[in-house]
This record gives C-alpha cells, sequence and structure tokens, in this order.
C-alpha cells in the first residue's frame, strides 16, 4: 500500500462533521502554527516541502507564496480555485465531498501564511451540493473558534466563504476566476500583474488549487522535510490522480509521486489494468490539455526507461515523445476508440470553452473542431493533417492565457503519434465510419 | 415591449430568499457587492422557472445597484444560465470526451429517442429540455447527466429509462 495523506482518513465514518475531523486530529496544525510558528515559518516549511501546484501547471507553491506584495494597509486574499473542469479531472470534488474540513483546516494555515483576513474558495457553479456541504463544514469551524475573530485567543482574524461559479472551464484560469469572483465574465487578464501583485479587487492575492492547500496540513503537521522525503527528486509528496476511461477501476487514487505508471494501471491496487482485457490504446496522463500518448510510450520513455507517475518522467522526451502530470486526469483509451474522435471531441470542448477575448484561441478552436469532424466523418481533404497542424501552431503562445496551449496541444501530440489513423479516415473514408482503426505501429528507429 | 413597471411589481424574491441574498452580499466588502450576482442569478433561476428573463436579470441589477448590461454580459457568458423558457426539468449530460469512452453517445441517442427531441429542445409536454453539457467532473462515473443540484453517474439505458419515468409523473 503506497502512502497516503490527503486520504489517510477518507472512509473514517463521518469524518466531513467537525467532531469526527477533530477527534481524528484535525485542526491540529492550526493550533500548532497559531500558538508556535510565525506567518513566515510556515510559508518556510511549505517552500521546504517542495510541494508544488496540483491543479496543473506544478509551481513551486512556497514560491508562489513568497511573490504575495504586502503594501501597508491593503489587504491580501487567498482564493482556493476549486473550479475543477479539467476532462479527466475528478479529484478535487472527492475530497471536499468526504473531507470538507481538511480544505478548510488547509485554508486556514495557509491564510495564516500569506497574512489574509478573508479568503474565498471559488467552486464551479454544477458543484453546488458541495458549495452546501462546504459552508456546513464552515459553519462548524466558525461555531468552534476555527475562524472569526481572535482565532483561538492568537489574535488571528479570519473569514471564510464559499461562492459559486456558473459553468465555465476558463475559470479555472487564475485571473479568469478572479474576474468572475468579482462579479464579471470570466475573461483572462493580461500578465503582469501577477495577482500576487494586482489581484482580486487589485488586491495582493493567492489562487491555489485545492489538493495543493490540503496538502499543507500534513506539512505544517509533519514539517517541511518530512513532506520532502515522500516521492522522487523534485517531485516531492503524493498526488490525487482520477482515473477513468477503458479501466477496470475508475476512481480518485492517492499516490506516492515515482510510483510506476505500469503498477497504476495495471494493478488492483490502483486502475485494475483495462476493461474487459483489451489492449491499451493511449493514455491521457494528466487531464484533457496535455499531449496523449500512444500505447508504446504510456509505461515506458523513448530511451526505454521506466515510466513513473512524477512531474519529471511523464515529461520525459519533452511533447516529442512524452506528456505532463498535469492536474492528475488520467484518461484512458482501448484498442476499439479513435484517436480522431476523440481529439475532435476534446477540440469541441475548448471552442465551447473558449472565452472569445483572443482571435488565435477563439478563431482557431473553430476551424479545429470543423476541420476534424469532416475527418472523422469521412470527408477529410489530403491537405487538412497539415492545415490542422498550422492551426495549431499558431494558437499556441499567441494568446493571453493557456486555454490556447491546451487546445493546441492535443491536437499536436495526436498528429503526432497517430498521424497514420489520421491518414487512414482520409483514405478510407467509408470504412472510418463501419470501424476503428485499432492499435498504431511502433515506429522503427534507425540506428 | 419590455414593460420596466410591471417588471418591478410583479418580480420579487421570497422573504427567505432576500434573507438569504441579504446574507450573500455580506461576505464580500462594501462597494464589491457585485462579487454576489453568480450566486443570486442561479437563485433567480430557481425561483423565477428555470430560466432568466430580460425582466429577471433587470430586477437582479436592481437589487445589487449595478447596471442591467452588467447582469446581461455575465448571464450570456456562463453555460448553466438559461437565456429562453426551459422545461420544468433541465437535463444536462455530459458528452465530453471521458463520458463518450464510456458510452455517452449511446445513451444520449437513448435519451433523444425516449424523449423524441434534439439536443437543446424542450419535450413537447414541456417536462424536459435536453442540453448537451461540457465536462461536469465526473468522469470516472460516466455516462452522467445533471439535474438541479444533482448527478446522475454511472448511467444505463435501463436507469435512464427509470429516471425520466419518474420525473415524468412528479411534474405531469
Amino acid at each position: 500500500m503506497g502512502r497516503k495523506i490527503l486520504l489517510e482518513k477518507i472512509n473514517v465514518e463521518n469524518i466531513h462533521t467537525y467532531d469526527v475531523y477533530r477527534k481524528e486530529g484535525g485542526y491540529e496544525a492550526v493550533e500548532k502554527a497559531l500558538k508556535k510558528m510565525t506567518p513566515d515559518e510556515v510559508v518556510e516549511e511549505v517552500k521546504k516541502s517542495g510541494l508544488r501546484g496540483r491543479g496543473g501547471a506544478g509551481f513551486p507553491a512556497g514560491m508562489k507564496w513568497s511573490f504575495i506584495a504586502k503594501p501597508e494597509g491593503v489587504p491580501r486574499y487567498l482564493l482556493c480555485n476549486a473550479d475543477e473542469s479539467e476532462p479527466g479531472t475528478f479529484k478535487d470534488r472527492y475530497l471536499m465531498e468526504k473531507n470538507p474540513h481538511l480544505l478548510i483546516e488547509g485554508m486556514i494555515l495557509s491564510s495564516y501564511a500569506l497574512g489574509c483576513n478573508t479568503s474565498y474558495i471559488y467552486i464551479r457553479g454544477e458543484f453546488m451540493w458541495i458549495l452546501r456541504i462546504l459552508e456546513k463544514a464552515i459553519a462548524e469551524a466558525y461555531t468552534n473558534g476555527w475562524l472569526g475573530k481572535n482565532i483561538k485567543g492568537s489574535g488571528y482574524n479570519l473569514d471564510l466563504y464559499v461562492t459559486p461559479g456558473a459553468g465555465a472551464y476558463i475559470c479555472g484560469e487564475e485571473t479568469a476566476l478572479i474576474e468572475s469572483l468579482e462579479g464579471k465574465r470570466g475573461n483572462p487578464r493580461m500578465k503582469p500583474p501577477f495577482p500576487a501583485i494586482k489581484g482580486l479587487w487589485q488586491c495582493p492575492s493567492v489562487v491555489n488549487n485545492v489538493e495543493t492547500l490540503a496538502s499543507v496540513v500534513s506539512i505544517v503537521n509533519n514539517g517541511g522535510d518530512e513532506y520532502a522525503k515522500i516521492g522522487i527528486g523534485r517531485s516531492t509528496g503524493t498526488k490525487l490522480i482520477s482515473a477513468c476511461g477503458n479501466i477496470s477501476k475508475p476512481g480518485v487514487y492517492e499516490i506516492e509521486l515515482g510510483l510506476s505508471v505500469e503498477e497504476f494501471l495495471y494493478s488492483d491496487e490502483y486502475c485494475g489494468g483495462i476493461k474487459d482485457g483489451k489492449r491499451l490504446k493511449a493514455c491521457v496522463p494528466g487531464g484533457s490539455s496535455v499531449p496523449i500518448l500512444p500505447h508504446y510510450l504510456v509505461t515506458k520513455t523513448s530511451a526505454g526507461e521506466q515510466r513513473l507517475m512524477s512531474y519529471e518522467s511523464l515529461a520525459d522526451g519533452g511533447f516529442a515523445t512524452g506528456s505532463m502530470l498535469g492536474s492528475g486526469g488520467f484518461i484512458v483509451f482501448d484498442e476499439d476508440q479513435c484517436i480522431v474522435r476523440n481529439t475532435w471531441n476534446f477540440t469541441r470542448f475548448y471552442h465551447h470553452e473558449s472565452c472569445g477575448q483572443c482571435s488565435p484561441c477563439r478563431e482557431g478552436t473553430g476551424w479545429m473542431e470543423k476541420v476534424l469532424h469532416r475527418i472523422e466523418n469521412g470527408h477529410g481533404h489530403k491537405h487538412d493533417i497539415d492545415l490542422l497542424w498550422d492551426v495549431q501552431r499558431k494558437i499556441e503562445g499567441n494568446t493571453i492565457c493557456p486555454l490556447g496551449d491546451a487546445a493546441a496541444w492535443p491536437v499536436a501530440a495526436a498528429i503526432r503519434h497517430f498521424r497514420e489513423e489520421f491518414e487512414w479516415h482520409i483514405n478510407e473514408p467509408v470504412k472510418c465510419l463501419e470501424k476503428n482503426y485499432g492499435l498504431v505501429k511502433e515506429p522503427v528507429l534507425a540506428i | 415591449m419590455h414593460n420596466m413597471e410591471t417588471a418591478e411589481s410583479n418580480i420579487q424574491f421570497k422573504p427567505e430568499t432576500l434573507k438569504e441574498i441579504d446574507r450573500i452580499i455580506k461576505q464580500f466588502p462594501e462597494g464589491k457587492q457585485k462579487s454576489a450576482i453568480l450566486r443570486i442569478l442561479h437563485m433567480a433561476q430557481e425561483e423565477f422557472g428555470n430560466w432568466l428573463s430580460v425582466d429577471v436579470m433587470d430586477y437582479v441589477s436592481r437589487l445589487l445597484h449595478i447596471q442591467p448590461i452588467e447582469v446581461y454580459e455575465v448571464a450570456s457568458f456562463y453555460s448553466m444560465y438559461n437565456l429562453n423558457p426551459v422545461g420544468k426539468v433541465v437535463i444536462e449530460f455530459c458528452h465530453t470526451g471521458p463520458c463518450c469512452l464510456v458510452g455517452a453517445e449511446k445513451i444520449l441517442k437513448h435519451i433523444q429517442t425516449s424523449l423524441n427531441i434534439k439536443t437543446g429542445e424542450t419535450s413537447s409536454d414541456g417536462i424536459f429540455t435536453l442540453k448537451a453539457a461540457e465536462c461536469l467532473g465526473a468522469c470516472g462515473y460516466g455516462p452522467m447527466l445533471q439535474i438541479g443540484e444533482t448527478y446522475y453517474e454511472n448511467l444505463t439505458e435501463e436507469k435512464v429509462d427509470n429516471l425520466l419515468l419518474t420525473l415524468r409523473t412528479k411534474h405531469s
């Protein structure tokens, strides 16, 4: 069994209630921090832990915190990103639903570290029932003196609120989240200035993912050094992975970073292998935005080394033969799935979710969707693959926010690894409507 | 023609909703009450027939002391708000990649056939509106759909049949 931190208590009966959470050692980290640590010491522990942002980008959390501006007399805000919307990702939802106090405790610690007296959880509007779970837990925390004025006699004040979105993937981008929290359309802002300087209501703000904030509890309890011992290299700690697609056991798993992809995918402790005894065709290991890997690059890198569930190993080989850990949305495709259809589906998603500010993204995602749709439906032209390649190249890097890149990468990776399947669709317009292509061949490298 | 006076006199949240709105507005600093708009629009949709008419949006703008355009631009941006009348039951069916890997397209077709409507339409009895939604964050439990605040997951044709029957009976 792997080491569990975030899900250690997840199956304790009624852990979502204050009494049980407290009995299981809950809020001890807040007690420790408020009594024995200065805010800077908490930041220091998080830096030492090596904790990296769990929302997708993987930026070191402690470093992000150290950027926050501290002008005299200006409030600072901690914003929790609970807008979980990346296709393949459903981990934060699981944590908040089952153990809401863990997030609240992590937010109190993080708010204390950053010097925030008001913090918000921005949760996607579809998760309204989880908002109610969180509000109930927050009310319990107020009643028991962990929120509000002069928390446990420390002199530290904190108010914590939950506020919903209303259906917009883009609001998971931190500046779009801030705009949305201000009651506006979720249009990402130009950076700089970064939120750490001018964020919510032009005040210094930090936006962190649910899982990142929840991880701070264990870091304060046991120290940053202890946390850094878990995992591998610069991928410290544990990570929640939400596994879905054609596997025997879809669900949310906590893994110690560094676990082999092979064990995660095939062992009964985790995914339990490909469903119905089929063969693996491909895997998107970190949410829909990251490059897809063909079957021969999932458990091994191009150099033939074992592929690990870590930021570095999943990215090994760059975009040529690697991918990213991303949000931990692990999507598995069996041999009967169609890569062209899935790429079209993902592209339709990005087209739908583009906020429309930047023309490369607004127009480009629409063009890619149209071209992919016609290839998938047997109306593709010979030059369409090159056209797709050209369009995705012109989106990548040319937009205000990373949604453009997120839309471009899946298309690029699909063409890179599954070009023969795209060509087959174009050359066999009748056959492609009747059956799927099957597995692609592993390229033989000339030595 | 949109009649401001009728709108002002006809549309009114229930007293308990107004109390709740007051609580929500207080979560934000003085003068930042606009931040409450997304949540209030959810409440408006729930209380005024599952959709946001211009009159309702104007009412919300008056509650928040902001211009009507500030409400329209928000309401038209987010996919959960309906700007046209819908049925009593709005089905948000997830049709994004991971759900499709486990058979969502087949289930969607089954719902369309059962209700004799296409995506985006309302059934002739006015009960069901079918919307295709992008990823609802239930990828491991697909195919799935959302109705109101409830997620229905791991759907099969049989489960869908039972669900539609229950809802039809309830709302007929």
